[in-house]
């Protein structure tokens, strides 16, 4: 069966975020003073194939804690559906 | 002493580093492509500066999956001498075989630029010739070089004295505007627990050939052959 993941990647909240820092600044110039706290990751979609939801899942959870996030810089979190 | 040079794809350094070990050095030099099982009898290996796998991911994260690095790692893990200057030191920390990561510099910017380092300990192979807190100039090269650690291990960096080098300012003293990149505690370099793998993001191979201006980087090679020598 194949899946669909989307996958979070984001900088720790503990991190300064030098991207998102400079984003949140900018806001001001297109008049969006109200926007703050932006923090820039990566968004990852990938298709699996597998026997089922938790198998899908459980690949999902091995790509991200081998090779896609780094547990100490950044946080991961999917969503795994039919595809 | 025979040093061997790992070559990824991407990696730019390569050819500097095998030039100063080679020509500078005289010593024995092996080329190894990351696609090889073997370090070929290496006594040393280097892994050189450059933007390994185009730094796709992160910096040193695909490099890290190579065949070669299975081997650097079981040759670290008997002791073996490992020393990764900058996309190097990037692939060390990805692997594990050092503490930490390197984030994008605080500024968000490349820095290419010269700097002053300070050894912070001369019990490491790659410091031994070095004189503690004499500052040397050395330049740096990289967008993502702000070395990271959790508080705790942080503290352990420092209370094992594995900080190896620090930024400084020419005088030697550490301060905040001699931190090209926003590293913790100003650090540049670092060793494992060990005492047998090292990273630095500054480029001591651009700074070992008379005919460049700058030879503050020789102290760091020399000190490399004293100690294996000695």
């Amino acid at each position: 069966m194949k899946f669909t993941a989307k996958i979070n990647v984001m900088p720790l909240k503990a991190l300064l975020d030098p991207q998102g820092k400079t984003v949140t600044a900018s806001m001001k110039r297109i008049n969006l003073p109200e926007i703050e706290n932006v923090r820039i990751g990566k968004h990852i979609t990938l298709e699996i194939d597998a026997a089922d939801q938790a198998a899908a899942e459980q690949k999902v959870e091995d790509a991200c804690k081998k090779l896609l996030a780094n547990p100490i810089m950044e946080f991961y979190e999917y969503s795994v559906t039919k595809a | 002493m025979k040093f061997g040079v790992v070559i990824f794809p991407g990696s730019n350094c390569d050819e500097d580093m095998v030039y100063v070990l080679r020509n500078i050095m005289k010593q024995e030099v092996e080329k190894l492509w990351h696609k090889e099982h073997s370090l070929k009898g290496c006594d040393f290996i280097v892994l050189p500066g450059g933007f390994s796998y185009g730094d796709h991911l992160r910096s040193g994260a695909i490099a890290q999956l190579s065949p070669i690095m299975q081997e650097v790692k079981e040759f670290a893990a008997k002791g073996g001498f490992v020393f990764g200057v900058c996309n190097g030191f990037q692939i060390l920390c990805e692997s594990q075989l050092l503490p930490g990561a390197l984030l994008h510099n605080t500024h968000h910017q490349f820095v290419c630029k010269n700097v002053f380092i300070k050894a912070e300990t001369d019990e490491t192979i790659i410091t031994s010739s070095l004189k503690i807190g004499a500052p040397i100039k050395i330049p740096v090269a990289h967008g993502e070089g702000r070395f990271y650690a959790d508080e705790k291990t942080l503290a352990a960096i420092e209370n094992n004295n594995q900080v190896i080098f620090r930024y400084c300012d020419e005088n030697g003293y550490v301060t905040e505007e001699s931190n090209p990149n926003g590293a913790l505690n100003n650090i540049a370099g670092i060793c494992n627990e060990g005492r047998n793998v090292f990273g630095m993001m500054p480029h001591p191979e651009r700074a070992a050939d008379a005919v460049l201006g700058n030879t503050d980087g020789l102290a760091i090679f020399k000190s490399m052959l004293n100690f294996v020598s000695a």
